[in-house]
């Protein structure tokens, strides 16, 4: 006897948990993979998942075996030309690869290292593990557009999806018990009565009574049947109230040099750098808003596409941007209700004087609105003035103003890393 | 020639032309006396596939990190087309379950339930290991049982504490199997419904053995000359009393440190390794005869004319990869494959039973000339690899595979052949091939020896090697995992001809003098 079932709908990811449970347990090891990845290829490539490998031996599953020596016997398929009692020497490298493979023994020993794939999700939550927005406060509440539903309670009134049957049953079996019992009592009463009356000698029994009695107790019965089993009345639901989500608001602004000066492997890095920030904030905050400006000396705030993937050339006004960023800040971003993040990325390249400009617009305007600013120069050169005066904010705002310099691309994540790393103060 | 009606031509199935293919399967499958248990066939997608994969075909299993990793493995290799995933999966259970995937063309369906629902059922149902040592109707109960007792555990005494215990207990899972004496049957039911009583009783049973007072009757003793042994406490003969070839039982009965619910969790664990024991002893008879049957039964189906030519020749091509054996120099070549050996050798005795040569007249006096199918079912019933080589390797099967035997000693600075498929060779090949698939020679001897139950509660257990073979560097970390169950020092020796030749303790011996 057979029979066929189609459980192609069934729950897939059965082993998810198992999945799951093999990453916690080897973090470290994937993460230390994991970091070789984003060094090795363009950030462009985050968007896939990873292949990683960790070593096989970190992970192997120990069981008794022999190990190489003694003596054994193999017997193996695919004889050509040997005869019995011919002597061979030994296969070259680690116990006789030919010899070895016909014997369980050696199963386990296989690769050295263990490769498998993580998902998009997983690599990214790798990349992304323990950085954060740096000095994120909860600005205002006011603006609680954000609400979540939450469980308040059980109502009388609602839509019958949310029936509570639970609940409804119970009230239902509370009114019936509550309206049946006196009902019941009579039915009782009036049973006894004809029963008296009915034990009654013939000559003593009242006829009329009776039939009085009896179309009494009909008549409850009645009634007793007549109490529905369930009523509107009864009905329950689930009741839901939607609370207001505190939320933090953030806003990040990335401002990225795109000058002549800048080389296209600046760029390249530039881009990489940012877009390492985008997937960041876009993958662990929802409520963060970002601002593309990109300047030469001329500063534009742009779309993430254009961000990321136009060119232009000219001058370098740094000042530009951070004016820009500023009349951005004044018209849309009120500093009581935004955490105000701004990272920029520059060659370090700018139009004489106006580096004193741009520290002038940072300590007096922009800095004190501010939650983080960082800095990255992309330069394998000496610093130039633009550096100098940042060096001069930094010393004003040494909590809330980070610079550093990358050289080559390897240098973009651990940067990245240093610069928003969880901080242990809150 | 017959005239053809096949049930369906194509590449595409659909559950009406299975249900059809299925009972024809079945109809020739009674003509050849194959008794099976029901059949649930379940068709699933390949990322079902793959979960059923990576929990060793279980269709419910507890969590455990290695099933991920194992997951992860056949993931990568499936999507990077390094492997295509067994077409089949078929789990010795009463319903017996099987899976189809959905990728499968219509030729695919049909042999597989031809080789998993007929053949390897078959094969559960009537070889005596499985008879023996499992229980098909109680095993997916069990499976639920466990899976529900070690989440049970995991809330309450954390996911790292049963980690950490089920690595251990997995290390030794190959010694968690009584390999001479036949299990009591497991019951879900009854699992749950004793589980709490054994609790208690299993500790009380651990507490009277670690009493620290002596016993009276040890006083009654004679008490022996000794100066650092004056009361004779240590001169009781050895525990265990015989040496046991059980190490997770042991350990369930007697580790001195064990809560409870982890000794229920070596249980589970030991219970589990029980099932799979048939299993890693009967893989080439297992799929021979799977694959001996999913080849005469397609070829029934064709010379019935229910399948058209279109699926008879696509099957004989997949037919060829399965029973393909490369040659030991070949850069394919992983061990003999069990599939070819099985089907080699089932086909043979076919052979020697409806045309028998002299040779076989003299080798197998018994077989030559008999019923083949009576034959057969007797060879199927009543042998593990290791006989089943032993008893019906013949001298045509070793010939058409060219097998040798070769020896490896590592005292002599030359490999040498022992024997080839020559009239010389053919007995001892047989032999080697036999020894080559004991489980006694595959994997190293390892019994508990005693347990210092009076003095410092260290645990030894002896290792018979065999031929000088020494184990693996393995033997560390799987000491440590023992250390972990018993809780006290665990040593371990390594005999060669009843001399201690080696010896392995863990903790390590400079650590624990550290301490």
């Amino acid at each position: 006897m057979s029979y066929f079932i189609d459980r192609r709908l069934n729950a897939r990811h059965k082993s998810a948990v198992n999945r799951q449970r093999f990453l916690d347990r080897y973090r470290t090891h994937i993460k230390r993979s994991v970091e070789e990845a984003v060094n090795r290829r363009s950030i462009t490539d985050l968007e896939r998942g990873e292949k990683v490998s960790i070593p096989a031996r970190d992970i192997s599953e120990p069981v008794f075996q022999h190990g190489p020596g003694g003596e054994r016997t193999i017997v193996s398929p695919g004889n050509r030309e040997f005869v019995e009692g011919d002597r061979l020497r030994r296969p070259a490298g680690g116990g006789g690869g030919g010899a070895g493979e016909g014997s369980a023994s050696d199963q386990g020993e296989g690769m050295d290292e263990f490769a498998f794939s993580l998902t998009r999700e997983e690599f990214l939550e790798f990349v992304f593990d323990g950085l954060e927005l740096p000095h994120l406060e909860r600005k205002q509440l006011v603006d609680l557009e954000e609400v979540h539903p939450v469980r308040a309670g059980i109502s009388r009134d609602g839509v019958p999806s949310r029936i509570n049957i639970v609940r409804s049953m119970r009230e239902a079996q509370a009114r019936r018990i509550a309206m049946r019992a006196p009902i019941r009592r009579a039915l009782r009463e009036a049973i006894e009565a004809l029963e008296t009356e009915e034990r009654k000698d013939p000559v003593l029994r009242n006829p009329s009574r009776v039939t009085e009695l009896k179309a009494e107790i009909e008549r409850l019965e009645k009634r007793l049947e007549s109490v529905p089993f369930i009523d509107t009345y009864d009905l329950r639901y689930n009741h839901l109230v939607n609370q207001p989500q505190p939320s933090n608001k953030a806003v990040m602004f990335c401002i990225m040099d795109v000058s002549g000066s800048m080389t296209q492997s600046h760029k390249d890095i530039a881009k990489r750098f940012f877009l390492l920030l985008y997937l960041f904030l876009e993958r662990n905050y929802e409520k963060v808003e970002l601002v593309f400006v990109r300047h030469h000396t001329a500063a534009k705030e742009v779309d993430e596409e254009e961000f990321f993937y136009s060119r232009e050339t000219g001058g370098t006004i740094v000042s530009s941007a951070l004016t820009l960023v500023d009349e951005i800040i004044a018209k849309r971003y009120p500093a009581a209700q935004w955490n105000l993040y701004v990272a920029q990325a520059s060659d370090g390249d700018n139009w004489d004087d106006d580096s004193t400009t741009c520290r002038q617009l940072l300590v007096k305007s922009l800095m004190p609105r501010l939650q983080y600013y960082t800095y990255v120069e992309i330069t394998p050169h000496a610093h130039q003035a633009l550096w100098e005066e940042y060096e001069s904010v930094q010393d004003d705002f040494p909590e809330r103003f980070a610079m550093r310099q990358i050289v080559e691309a390897g240098d973009i994540y651990p940067v990245f890393r240093e610069l928003f790393r969880r901080r242990a103060e809150a | 020639m017959t005239q053809r009606t096949p049930i369906a031509t194509g590449s595409d199935w659909n559950f009406e032309t299975l249900t059809d293919y299925e009972h024809e399967i079945a109809r020739l499958a009674d003509e050849y006396r194959l008794d099976t248990y029901p059949n649930q066939i379940e068709i699933i997608t390949s990322e079902q596939m793959m979960d059923a994969y990576a929990s060793v075909g279980m269709p419910v299993g507890y969590h455990h990190w290695s099933f991920g990793k194992q997951f992860l493995s056949v993931e990568q290799a499936y999507r990077r087309g390094q492997m295509g995933l067994a077409y089949e999966l078929v789990i010795n259970s009463d319903p017996c379950i099987a899976y189809l995937m959905e990728e499968n063309t219509l030729m695919m369906q049909v042999l597989v339930m031809a080789h998993a629902c007929y053949g390897h059922n078959s094969f559960f149902k009537g070889n005596y290991l499985f008879r023996t040592w499992t229980d098909a109707s109680a095993i997916v109960d069990y499976l639920v049982f466990a899976r529900k007792y070690v989440a049970e555990c995991e809330e309450r005494y954390g996911v790292g504490a049963v980690e950490q215990l089920l690595d251990a207990c997995h290390a030794l899972q190959n010694y968690g199997v009584d390999r001479y004496k036949r299990p009591s049957p497991i019951s879900a039911e009854e699992e749950a419904r004793r589980q709490t009583e054994r609790e208690e009783y299993l500790q009380s049973q651990v507490n009277m053995l670690w009493r620290t007072i002596p016993l009276s009757q040890a006083l009654d003793t004679p008490l022996a000359e000794n100066d650092e042994d004056p009361l004779g406490l240590h001169q009781q003969g050895r525990y265990p009393e015989e040496p046991q070839e059980n190490l997770l039982y042991f350990i369930e009965k007697n580790a001195p440190l064990l809560a409870p619910w982890q000794r229920e969790i070596v249980r589970i664990v030991r219970k589990l390794a029980q099932y799979f024991y048939p299993q890693r002893q009967t893989q080439v008879m297992n799929e021979g005869w799977a694959t001996f049957w999913h080849y005469t039964l397609m070829n029934r189906l064709f010379e019935d004319g229910l399948v058209d030519e279109g699926l008879i020749l696509e099957f004989l091509q997949s037919h060829t990869a399965v029973v393909n054996q490369p040659g030991f120099d070949s850069p394919h070549y992983s061990g003999i494959n069990p599939y070819a050996l099985g089907f080699a050798m089932f086909s043979d005795i076919r052979r020697i039973c409806e045309a028998p040569t002299d040779e076989d007249r003299e080798w197998f006096p018994d077989i030559a000339g008999s019923d083949w199918l009576e034959t057969l079912h007797f060879a199927m019933r009543n042998f593990k690899d290791e006989s089943f080589v032993q008893q019906f390797l013949s001298p045509k099967v070793i010939r058409d595979l060219k097998l040798f035997s070769l020896v490896d000693d590592d005292s002599e600075e030359l490999l040498s052949i022992e024997a080839i498929h020559d009239e010389r060779g053919y007995q001892r090949v047989r032999e080697a091939l036999s020894l080559q698939y004991a489980l006694s020679v595959r994997e190293p001897n390892i019994q508990v020896w005693k347990a210092d139950i009076r003095g410092d509660r260290s645990l030894t257990l002896h290792h018979v090697q065999d031929r000088r073979r020494p184990l693996a560097k393995s033997v560390y970390p799987v000491m440590r995992h023992l250390h972990h169950l018993w809780g006290f020092p665990v040593k371990l020796a390594s005999l060669e001809g009843g001399d201690i030749v080696r010896r392995y303790q863990w903790p390590l011996p400079d650590k624990a003098s550290e301490k």
